[in-house]
């Protein structure tokens, strides 16, 4: 069985028998790979909590047919500071909840393991409900299928932008409006985050919270119209939706 | 032959060839032996339930632990498992009572605290005058995760929450710690002898 190094991020773990757990990580060079962890849920485990969902790690693994077996692990960086923050974690697991269902086994896709890592670093250095939805739209401007935000998807007109459709896969006019209503600061938002400008987005903390909560409740949505299926981390402590 | 043994390799720990030694041993055992192993499955598995109390198991309404009236009622122990309170028992150093959640607040599998007994823990606290609630959830992101949840929950309610101290395991090399367990033992050390 060859050996093989790569640096990666836990998306999700699952237990397997009686103390072994299977480990899904995004990989940089590798993409989305499934492992065996041997023994990890035992208090000996060599492991210990390096493979937790988050965790971002150097990861030497020996290849299998279908599922590959790790070696060893190292921590690159500790994010304690997001597990002692509920909302922070939930967000977190929801970033690597998205990016588990986009990745697809052994393609490698670096950009995914690059994004995750910046989204995560920045979560663990300052909590902002911002950076969910960032990192949504973000994705989704890299698969192809980005929102459009600057200009109305019916008549193209940059004036008097009023709601946004997350089928019709952007803005619409006060004439052609379809989807639902978008506060101009929410569309601001929007347009930074496609613009790249994230850092600075998330270092707002002037934002009102119901417009936080506007560019939530559509980075969201967007995600969940093109992965079409929910996301679960992400809906746990609200109330159910009608 | 085919049916046992497929029934025995779904038992947790159990692989299809431990599942054809069993067999092949239960058939050559005595058939009194034999009896006697189906009898006590059956036994146990029709007269055991969930504590009403604690959804610990049990074969009577209330389990033992709730029932005895040595235990410290004021000091109320979460756990996730039935087995964790026999893994706590076996410290002999806890005599207040436990509360099962059947489970842990999983995010990406979709649990929730709708999915566990986290209601009929609030529905305890006053009944039962319970002063300090000690949350001994397994030391990852699902225990986590669940412990802050019920810490933001229980906190406003008067009761003081505490949870197990994370660290090193007896008997292990420190070098080999991991650095977040590693971490969180120099985050929790305290004064000697204390």
């Amino acid at each position: 069985m060859p050996l093989y190094r790569d640096v990666g991020v836990v998306l999700r773990t699952h237990k397997l028998g009686e103390s072994d757990r299977i480990v899904t990580l995004i990989t940089q060079d590798s993409g989305k790979v499934r492992a065996v962890a041997k023994g990890i849920r035992k208090t000996t485990s060599k492991f210990g909590s390096r493979l937790e969902p988050m965790s971002h790690v150097q990861v030497q693994l020996y290849r299998g047919r279908e599922l590959d077996i790790v070696n060893q692990v190292e921590l690159v960086e500790v994010t304690t500071a997001t597990r002692r923050n509920l909302e922070a974690t939930t967000d977190g697991l929801a970033m690597c909840e998205v990016v588990e269902q986009l990745a697809h086994e052994r393609s490698p896709s670096p950009h995914l393991y690059r994004m995750l890592v910046g989204a995560l670093r920045q979560l663990n250095s300052e909590y902002s409900a911002l950076l969910l939805p960032a990192l949504q739209l973000r994705l989704l401007q890299e698969e192809g299928v980005g929102p459009c935000v600057d200009r109305c998807i019916v008549c193209s007109g940059t004036e008097d932008l009023v709601a946004i459709d997350v089928q019709g896969g952007g803005v619409q006019c006060r004439h052609h409006r379809r989807g639902t209503a978008i506060s101009p600061r929410a569309l601001a938002i929007l347009q930074e985050v496609l613009d790249g400008r994230i850092t600075s987005v998330v270092r707002n903390n002037d934002l009102p919270n119901d417009t936080v909560r506007e560019v939530v409740s559509y980075g969201r949505s967007a995600m969940e119209h093109h992965l079409e299926r929910r996301i679960r981390s992400s809906s746990l402590f609200e109330a159910p939706r009608p | 032959m085919q049916a046992m043994i497929d029934s025995l390799a779904r038992l947790p720990g159990v692989g299809p060839k431990s599942a054809q030694r069993i067999a092949f041993h239960l058939l050559k055992s005595d058939v009194e032996e034999v009896k006697k192993l189906t009898n006590a499955i059956q036994e146990a598995r029709g007269s055991v339930r969930f504590c009403d109390r604690c959804f610990n198991f049990s074969e009577t309404t209330y389990c033992h632990l709730c029932t005895d009236e040595r235990r410290d009622t004021s000091v109320l122990c979460v756990v996730e498992e039935s087995r964790d309170v026999v893994a706590l028992e076996k410290t002999g150093q806890f005599r207040g009572r436990y509360h099962v959640l059947l489970g842990a607040i999983n995010p990406l599998e979709g649990t929730g605290p709708e999915h566990l007994k986290v209601r009929e823990l609030l529905l305890r606290l006053e009944p039962e005058g319970v002063q300090e609630v000690i949350l001994c959830l397994n030391p990852n992101t699902e225990g986590d995760v669940t412990a802050m949840y019920l810490a933001r929950l229980l906190k406003p309610l008067g009761v003081k929450v505490t949870q197990l101290a994370m660290g090193l395991p007896v008997g292990g090399d420190l070098e080999y710690a991991d650095e977040v367990t590693l971490g969180r033992a120099l985050m929790g050390r305290r004064e000697v002898g204390e």
